[in-house]
C-alpha cells in the first residue's frame, strides 16, 4: 500500500483497513473504561462518605447518584465490554486467524465503527442536557422512562439514552454481519469448521447473538419512544400515577412495564453473553498455548459455545423473577437458566485438564487467563443460586446481584481483555510488554477485585439494596440494617480505589512498551494460530500478501520431545509422527 | 511423572495432499469444484489469494443482505410479539370490570390493491435479477459484445420502481381513508398497531427503493458486470423479504384483529 497517497487523517481517521479501525475501537474503549472507572469511584465514594462534595459539581444528590449508576452500566457494558473483544480485538485478530487479509466488508466496518463514536458522544452529551442524564439504570424500566414529566433525567437525558443506544444498536449489527460473513466466507484454506480457533468460534457465536438480540431492542427502543412523544401507551399500565399525576388521560390504553422487560431482557440477557465468548474462546487457546498441550476436547468446546449462546437466548426471565411472572414461565426460565451451567462447567473443565500436570509458562498473558478462569468460577459459582426463583426473591434487588455480575461478567470480561492486550501487544507494535510490571499489575488486579466483589455477596446477604444513594440517614431497623454493612462497604471501597490505582501500572507498561519494550521476535509465545504466520504479520514484506495461505491442522498442537518443544503452527507441513506413551 | 513421549515412524503427507487436492482432514473426498469461496470443501490450488472463483464475491454480498435480513425479521417479531400481548391485555376498571379497550382496526379494502401490487413488484424485480445471470448475454458482456444484460435488466427494475412508489401511494391512501373515519394513531391500542406496522414496513420498502435506484444508478454507470450484478440481486432479494414480511404482517392485520 502506497502511504503517500493517503493524507494522515484519511489513514488514520477514515480508515478501512481492519487493524486500523480495530485499533480504533480499542482506543475508544479505553477512553470509556476511562470514563465508567472514574464514575464508579464516585459512586462508592459517595456511598460511604456521603457528606463529601464533589470538586465543581457540589454535593450528590439522589437523582445525580442514579445518572452514576446508570452511566457507569452503560459505558461498561455496551462500550468496553462488547466493543473491546467483539469489534475491537474482532477486527484486529479476526481476519487473521482464519487466514483471510481483510474483512468481508471493510466500508461497513469503518462506517460501523464511526456509528458507535457517535452513541458514545451522545450518551457522554446527555450529561449536560436540562434534566441531567439518564437515571432509569442501563435497562431503562418504564414506566418512568416512558413519562418525560416523570423526574430528573427522564425528559432530554433520556431521549439521547435512547438515541444512543438506538446508533450503537445498528452498529452493532452491522458489525456482526460483517463478522459472521468473513467468518463464514473468508477462510484460507484448509481452515475447516473443526480447525477454526475456539476465539474465532467466540467471535463466531457473539455475532450471532448481535443479530438477533439487537433488533429486539431496536424495535423496544421504537415502542418506548412512541410513548415517550406520541402519546401511546405500550408500556404505561392504566391511570399510573407519578409525581401526584395521574396519566390516564395522556396515556390511554393498558399498557404493561412487563413488555418491555420481556423485550429489554431477550436483548440484554445476549448482550452478556456477548461480552463474555470471546473472552472464554481466548481462555482456551492461551491456557494451551503456555501449556504447549492441545485444548482438551477441541470439538466438545466448539459445541460448548455454541450451546452457550442458544441457551443465553433462551432464559431473558430469570431477569424478571421479582417483578412479576406466571410461575410456570419462572420455573421453565429457572431450569433454562441452570441448564447453563452444564456447558459452563464443561469449558472449565477442559482448561482444567489442559492446564493439568503441565508445566504453564506462567507469562503476563496466561496469567489473566488463569484469573479469567478463577473469575469465572467464582462469579459463575453464584449464577445457578440467582437462578433459583426463590431466592431471588431475595437477593436479586441486593448487592449480591451486583457481585455475581461484576465478578463474572465485569472482571472476568476484563481479564480477558487484558490477556489479549498482553498477549497481541507485540503484533500490534513489534514490542514486548514489559513482564515484570505485567505481573505486578495483574497480582494487584486480582487481589483488588476479590478484595472489591466478594464483599459485596456478604452485604447484599446482610440486606444491602442496589441503587441506594446512601446508607446513613435512612430511620428505623432498616436504617439500622444498612449502618451494619457500613464498615464492609467502607473496606469494599478502600479496594476498588485500589483496584482503580492499580490501573495505572497498565497504562504506564502500555506507554512505556510502546517506545521502549524490547522488541519481540516474529512469533514469541510459540503460538499456533495463523496471526503469527509470517505471511499475515503486520510488518510483512510487501510481496508477502501473494503468499498463499494454506491449514494443515487443528491449533495448539505441539510435540513434546525429551528436553525441547516443537510447536507445530496450523500452517506447518510436518506431518504429526504416531506418539506412543511407554 | 511426565510420561515419556517418543515419537516413532513419520510419514510424510504433504505432497500426498496437494496432489490429491485433500487439505489433510482425512474425510473428505477430493474435489474439483471450481467456484464457491467458504473455507471447506473448495479446491483452491492455483489460484492466488482474493480471487477464489467468478461468483465469491457475489455470495459474500448476498450472505451479508442475508444475515441483514434475519436480524430485521427479528424486528418484526418483537412488534408482532407486542401486538398479540396488548391485545389480550386488559385492566379493571373503577367498578371492578375487566376492560380490554381493543377494538379491531377495520381494514381498508385498498391493502388488497396494494398487496396485489407488492407481489406484481417481486415478480418484476425476480425477473430483473434472473436477467442478470442470463448465460447467454454474460458471455456477451464478458466479450464486451454491448451490454445485453444491463439492456434487459433496467426495464425491469424500472418497473419494481414505479410499482413500490404505487404501493406506497396506496398505504397513503389507506392511512387518509382511515383518518377520514376518525381512526387515527392514537385513538386504539389496535390502531397503533396498524399505523406503526404499516409505518416501519413502509420505511423499509422506502429504503428498499433507495436500493433499487442505487442499483439503476450502478447498471449505468458501473464497468463491471459483477458489480452490476451484485446490486441488483441485493436490491432483490431485500425486495422480496419485504414483500413476504407484508404478507405476513397483512395477513396478521387481516385475520388476527
Ligand atoms: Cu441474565
Amino acid at each position: 500500500m502506497s502511504s503517500s497517497k493517503n493524507s494522515a487523517p484519511r489513514h488514520y481517521l477514515f480508515s478501512t483497513d481492519h487493524r486500523v479501525i480495530g485499533v480504533q475501537y480499542l482506543v475508544l474503549a479505553l477512553v470509556s473504561v476511562t470514563i465508567g472507572t472514574l464514575l464508579s469511584l464516585l459512586m462508592r465514594i459517595h456511598l460511604v462518605w456521603p457528606d463529601r462534595i464533589v470538586p465543581f459539581h457540589g454535593p450528590i444528590l439522589p437523582e445525580d447518584y442514579l445518572a452514576l449508576v446508570t452511566i457507569h452500566g452503560t459505558i461498561m457494558l455496551f462500550f468496553v465490554l462488547t466493543t473491546a473483544p467483539q469489534s475491537g480485538f474482532g477486527n484486529l485478530i479476526l481476519p487473521s486467524q482464519i487466514g483471510a487479509r481483510r474483512m468481508a466488508f471493510p466500508v461497513a466496518n469503518a462506517v460501523s465503527f464511526w456509528l458507535t463514536a457517535a452513541a458514545l458522544v451522545i450518551l457522554l452529551s446527555s450529561t449536560f442536557v436540562p434534566g441531567g442524564s439518564a437515571i432509569s439504570g442501563w435497562t431503562a424500566y418504564p414506566p418512568f422512562s416512558a413519562i418525560a414529566s416523570a423526574g430528573p433525567g427522564q425528559g432530554a437525558g433520556m431521549d439521547l439514552w435512547l438515541a444512543s443506544i438506538a446508533v450503537f444498536a445498528v452498529a452493532g449489527t452491522i458489525s456482526a454481519i460483517n463478522t459472521l460473513v468473513t467468518i463464514i466466507k473468508l477462510r484460507c484454506e484448509g481452515m475447516t469448521w473443526d480447525r477454526i480457533p475456539l476465539t474465532v468460534w467466540g467471535w463466531f457465536t457473539a455475532a450471532l447473538l448481535s443479530i438477533i438480540a439487537f433488533s429486539v431492542l431496536l424495535a423496544a427502543l421504537l415502542l418506548l419512544f412512541c410513548d415517550r412523544h406520541a402519546g401511546t401507551s405500550f408500556f404505561v399500565p392504566t391511570g399510573d400515577l407519578i409525581n401526584g399525576v395521574i396519566h390516564a388521560a395522556s396515556h390511554p390504553g393498558n399498557g404493561s412495564p412487563l413488555l418491555w422487560l420481556h423485550l429489554f431482557w431477550f436483548f440484554g440477557h445476549p448482550e452478556v453473553y456477548i461480552a463474555i465468548l470471546p473472552g472464554l474462546g481466548l481462555t482456551s487457546m492461551l491456557l494451551a498455548n503456555f501449556s504447549r498441550r492441545r485444548v482438551f476436547a477441541y470439538r466438545m468446546m466448539i459445541v460448548t459455545t455454541l450451546l452457550i449462546g442458544f441457551l443465553g437466548i433462551l432464559l431473558w426471565g430469570h431477569h424478571m423473577f421479582v417483578a412479576g411472572l406466571n410461575p410456570y414461565a419462572a420455573s421453565a426460565f429457572a431450569v433454562s437458566t441452570m441448564a447453563i451451567a452444564i456447558p459452563a462447567s464443561a469449558k472449565v473443565l477442559s482448561w482444567l485438564v489442559t492446564v493439568w500436570r503441565s508445566r504453564p509458562h506462567y507469562t503476563t498473558a496466561m496469567l489473566f487467563s488463569l484469573g479469567f478462569v478463577s473469575l469465572f468460577i467464582t462469579g459463575g459459582l453464584t449464577g445457578p443460586v440467582l437462578a433459583q426463583p426463590i431466592l431471588d426473591e431475595y437477593l436479586h434487588n441486593t448487592f449480591f446481584v451486583v457481585a455475581h455480575f461484576h465478578l463474572i461478567m465485569a472482571m472476568a470480561g476484563i481479564f480477558g481483555l487484558f490477556a489479549a492486550t498482553y498477549y497481541w501487544f507485540p503484533l500490534m507494535t513489534g514490542r514486548l510488554m514489559s513482564e515484570s510490571l505485567g505481573r505486578l499489575h495483574f497480582w494487584t488486579t486480582i487481589l483488588g477485585a476479590y478484595a472489591t466483589f466478594l464483599p459485596m455477596h456478604l452485604t447484599g446477604l446482610m440486606g444491602e439494596p442496589r441503587h441506594y444513594a446512601q446508607l446513613i440517614g435512612v430511620p428505623n431497623a432498616a436504617g439500622h440494617l444498612l449502618a451494619g454493612t457500613l464498615p464492609l462497604n467502607r473496606f469494599i471501597t478502600w479496594s476498588a480505589i485500589f483496584l482503580a490505582t492499580a490501573q495505572l501500572l497498565f497504562f504506564a507498561n502500555l506507554i512505556h512498551s510502546l517506545r521502549y519494550g524490547k522488541p519481540a521476535p516474529p512469533n514469541p509465545w510459540q503460538a499456533t494460530t495463523l496471526e503469527w504466520h509470517p505471511a499475515l504479520h503486520p510488518n510483512a514484506p510487501a510481496e508477502a500478501s501473494e503468499e498463499r495461505i494454506v491449514v494443515y491442522r487443528q491449533p495448539c498442537e505441539y510435540l513434546a520431545t525429551a528436553g525441547e518443544e516443537l510447536i507445530l503452527p496450523q500452517w506447518s507441513t510436518e506431518a504429526i509422527p504416531n506418539i506412543k506413551p511407554e | 511423572m511426565p510420561t515419556t513421549i517418543t515419537p516413532t515412524k513419520t510419514e510424510p503427507k504433504p505432497r500426498r495432499q496437494l496432489e490429491d487436492h485433500d487439505h489433510g482432514s482425512g474425510r473428505r473426498p477430493p474435489t474439483d469444484k471450481r467456484t464457491g469461496g467458504g473455507g471447506d470443501n473448495d479446491n483452491w490450488n492455483d489460484r492466488p489469494n482474493g480471487r477464489r472463483g467468478p461468483r465469491e464475491r457475489l455470495v459474500r454480498y448476498r450472505m451479508g443482505i442475508f444475515f441483514a435480513l434475519a436480524s430485521d425479521l427479528m424486528f418484526f417479531v418483537a412488534i408482532v410479539s407486542t401486538f398479540f400481548v396488548s391485545q389480550s391485555t386488559g385492566h379493571f376498571d373503577a367498578y371492578n370490570n375487566y376492560v380490554n379497550e381493543w377494538s379491531p382496526t377495520l381494514i381498508p379494502p385498498i391493502l388488497w390493491l396494494n398487496t396485489a401490487v407488492l407481489i406484481l413488484s417481486s415478480i418484476t424485480m425476480e425477473t430483473a435479477r434472473r436477467r442478470m445471470f442470463h448465460e447467454v448475454d454474460v458471455m456477451d458482456e464478458w466479450l464486451g459484445l454491448g451490454k445485453p444484460i444491463t439492456r434487459a435488466a433496467i426495464p425491469w427494475v424500472a418497473a419494481t420502481v414505479v410499482l413500490g412508489i404505487v404501493f406506497l401511494i396506496g398505504q397513503w391512501i389507506a392511512w387518509t381513508q382511515l383518518a377520514t373515519q376518525h381512526v387515527f394513531f392514537l385513538s386504539n391500542p389496535s390502531s397503533h398497531f396498524f399505523y406503526l406496522i404499516t409505518g416501519v414496513h413502509g420505511i423499509h420498502l422506502i429504503l428498499g427503493i433507495f436500493g433499487l435506484a442505487a442499483a439503476l444508478v450502478g447498471l449505468y454507470v458501473s464497468r463491471s458486470l459483477e458489480t452490476r450484478q451484485i446490486m441488483v440481486d441485493c436490491a432483490a432479494w431485500y425486495w422480496h423479504s419485504m414483500g413476504i414480511f407484508w404478507l405476513f404482517l397483512f395477513t396478521l392485520l387481516v385475520f388476527f384483529q
